[in-house]
């Protein structure tokens, strides 16, 4: 009897003891197959990447050379980052110079009030960056303001909706290349100051981004408020709530992963936008710096714009990521911020 | 001449209807299709004392729900009104309550929230901070919802969520309050536990109240008078049957009581041998909303 028992106790045991080690390998696997979704996978396909780049770049003969491979393009960004640092402690250096002088000359004669020059040297790539993300950020955001308010207006008024709506269709799909030329000239000749705040070409940088992405936020905030549920309208109704107070606390938190969807789409939008008005309109940010660097036709010249359009790329997917962060931390739905 | 006056019927008439705490008068509701207009309801009057709970009772797609919106004055009747109290009914106000089908709590706010939202709305000049914080707790305790007050609606179980509902909607303090189907969505535990809370609060409050069921033993078990209404369209108010059983009321000792299984079996003739329902498939396109029975989460 008692053997009995003690042999169906071990065999118990063993039993279990087989489903621990079972899960263990189980649970391993999965975090396996994790990583090498995750990890793996993706930096087998960089490097397939990189190796038919490299390939297929050696047998383009181009009039400025062979078309750069990864390594050339790799090198060109070490001596971008090189030629900004240079370039600022040209700037430390100029205004050294200047101090010193002015120095000088308030000792010969205490009355001397020193000018201050600014230093106006070549934008570096670095430069160039900054501020291409800035106008996009200030086009971006003026759209925003112009759009969420908007696109809400439409999706609580049909009427309004039908009267805008094929408005937004239209010019939804037109270029930025289009709008440009029209934005510059009406620029150049509304905005005349002696003393302007912002340079011409920025805020026509800016207008053409916003033109570009206000629609997709239009359309989609639109939607977003035009279909929240039946019932949470009724629920508004039956409380009797004030239009302000029904749209801050019933129709903006029910649209916002709509809104925040149009705010994606928009931002994408912007950043492409920015690039080709920079190009075309010698406004200075990284459109620009493809532009000269187009003009210029160095040898290095292709390596250095196959660099920019990999931080372009790269700024792009960031700002869409920001974007997402920026969704999961207001919205209270958050399987729509997936990705 | 004074006797002659009060035998007047039609004096006596005008008399009744004022004395009804809501009176549903002659109502039509008549939706419009693109192949002309849909009679849903077709005079149905229906007048409600203070206090009563009152069930309608009927099938799919009669118009059980178009009588409800049209009392919450979601929906404009086409001929005929709601007098309540003697005032005319023609928008949707917090005194007539609706408890949803689909709970519809806003998704981004606690039980909480979605509870001072109605009580911030309906109080804001009556009630102080504290008063206000006070009362939402008191709602909320009433239907035992106190442990996860602040918890969201995606945290919490079907059976909870509508819990919160009619927590909201009892918090307005309505002079009526409205329920479309209000268990109609959980399963069927659930379904006795939430009508045992109902009837303990009813209790306590001494509510009028307008429920829809499609549940015989619910409308039974709870209501003061059933009334069961003909199958659409020109759906109208068939029978009303009279519920004389003591309160309080248990489930258990009902279910060998004589009267409760004789009122059961009235319902169930009414809806199954006289109110037979005809599937037929150009009816049912008419049908302006059918509400499809979801399982609880």
């Amino acid at each position: 009897m008692i053997d009995e028992e003690s042999r169906m106790s071990l065999t118990t045991v063993n039993l279990s003891q087989l489903t621990i080690t079972e899960q263990v390998v189980k649970v391993s696997k999965s975090i396996l197959s994790t990583i090498t979704n995750v990890m793996l996978l993706p930096v087998i396909g960089i490097t397939i990447f990189l190796f038919l780049w490299s390939i297929s770049a050696q047998s383009i003969h181009t009039s400025l050379g062979t078309f750069p491979g990864p390594n050339a393009v790799v090198q060109q960004f070490s001596s971008l980052y090189e030629e900004h640092v240079v370039e600022r402690e040209k700037a430390v250096a100029f205004y050294q110079r200047q101090e010193k002088r002015n120095l000088a000359k308030q000792e010969k004669n205490p009355n001397y009030v020193g000018k201050i020059r600014a230093y106006t040297g070549k934008e570096t790539f670095v430069d160039q960056i900054i501020t291409s993300l800035f106008t996009v950020t200030c086009g971006f955001l003026v759209a925003a303001i112009i759009a969420i308010p908007l696109g809400i207006w439409m999706g609580l008024n049909k009427r309004l909706n039908s009267a805008i709506n094929p408005i937004v269709q239209i010019f939804k799909p037109v270029s930025p290349l289009a709008w440009l030329p029209l934005v510059t000239m009406v620029v150049s000749a509304l905005y005349v100051s002696d003393d302007p705040m912002v340079s011409k070409s920025f805020l026509t940088s800016l207008i053409t981004v916003s033109l570009c992405s206000l629609w997709p936020m239009v359309i989609n905030t639109s939607i977003g408020v035009s279909s929240i549920d039946s019932d949470l309208l009724n629920v508004s109704k039956v409380l009797r709530l004030p239009t302000f107070t029904h749209i801050q606390k019933i129709v903006l938190p029910a649209s916002v992963p709509m809104i925040f969807t149009g705010m994606r789409l928009s931002f994408g939008v912007a950043w492409m936008v920015l690039i080709a008005a920079e190009m075309l309109a010698q406004n200075p940010g990284l459109g620009k710096f493809v532009w000269d660097e187009f003009q210029n036709g160095s040898s290095d010249s292709l390596a250095r714009i196959m660099a920019a359009v990999i931080v372009i790329g790269f700024i792009g997917f960031l700002l869409d990521r920001a974007m997402l962060g920026l969704q999961r931390k207001v919205s209270w739905d958050k399987s729509s911020a997936s990705v | 001449m004074n006797s002659s006056v009060l035998e007047n019927p039609e004096f006596l008439e005008k008399k009744t209807q004022q004395q009804a705490f809501l009176n549903i008068s002659q109502i039509d509701m008549v939706f419009p299709t693109p192949s002309g207009g849909f009679t849903a309801l077709k005079g149905v009057d229906l007048k409600i004392d203070k206090g009563e709970f009152i069930s309608l009772i009927g099938h799919s797609g009669c118009g059980k729900s178009t009588v409800l919106n049209i009392v919450a004055g979601l929906y404009q009747a086409t001929k005929g009104g709601i007098l309540l109290q003697n005032k005319e009914v023609n928008e949707p106000g917090p005194e007539r309550a609706v408890v949803f089908q689909n709970h519809s709590l806003l998704p981004w706010l606690t039980a909480y929230q979605n509870v001072e939202l109605a009580v911030r709305q309906v109080f804001q000049k009556t009630m102080s901070k504290g008063e206000m914080k006070e009362w939402i707790e008191y709602n909320l305790t009433l239907v035992h919802m106190d442990h996860a007050m602040h918890k969201r609606p995606d945290e919490i179980s079907g059976g909870m969520k509508q819990r919160v509902g009619i927590a909201r909607a009892l918090a307005m303090q309505p002079e009526v309050l409205l329920m479309d189907e209000p268990f109609g969505a959980l399963d069927a535990l659930t379904r006795a536990h939430m009508q045992d809370s109902l009837m303990e609060i009813q209790n306590e409050l001494n509510n009028t109240v307008i429920m829809i069921t499609h549940d015989v033993d619910e409308a039974v078990l709870l209501s003061d008078r059933i009334v069961m209404m003909t199958n659409g369209p020109e759906a109208t108010v068939g029978e009303i049957l009279d519920v004389k059983l003591e309160r309080p009321r248990s489930r258990l000792t009902l279910a060998k009581d004589i009267e409760y299984n004789r009122l059961r079996s009235e319902v169930l003739t009414f809806l199954y041998e006289k109110q037979r329902k005809v599937e037929s498939i150009s009816s049912k396109t008419v049908v302006p909303k059918v509400i499809p029975r979801k399982r609880a989460n």
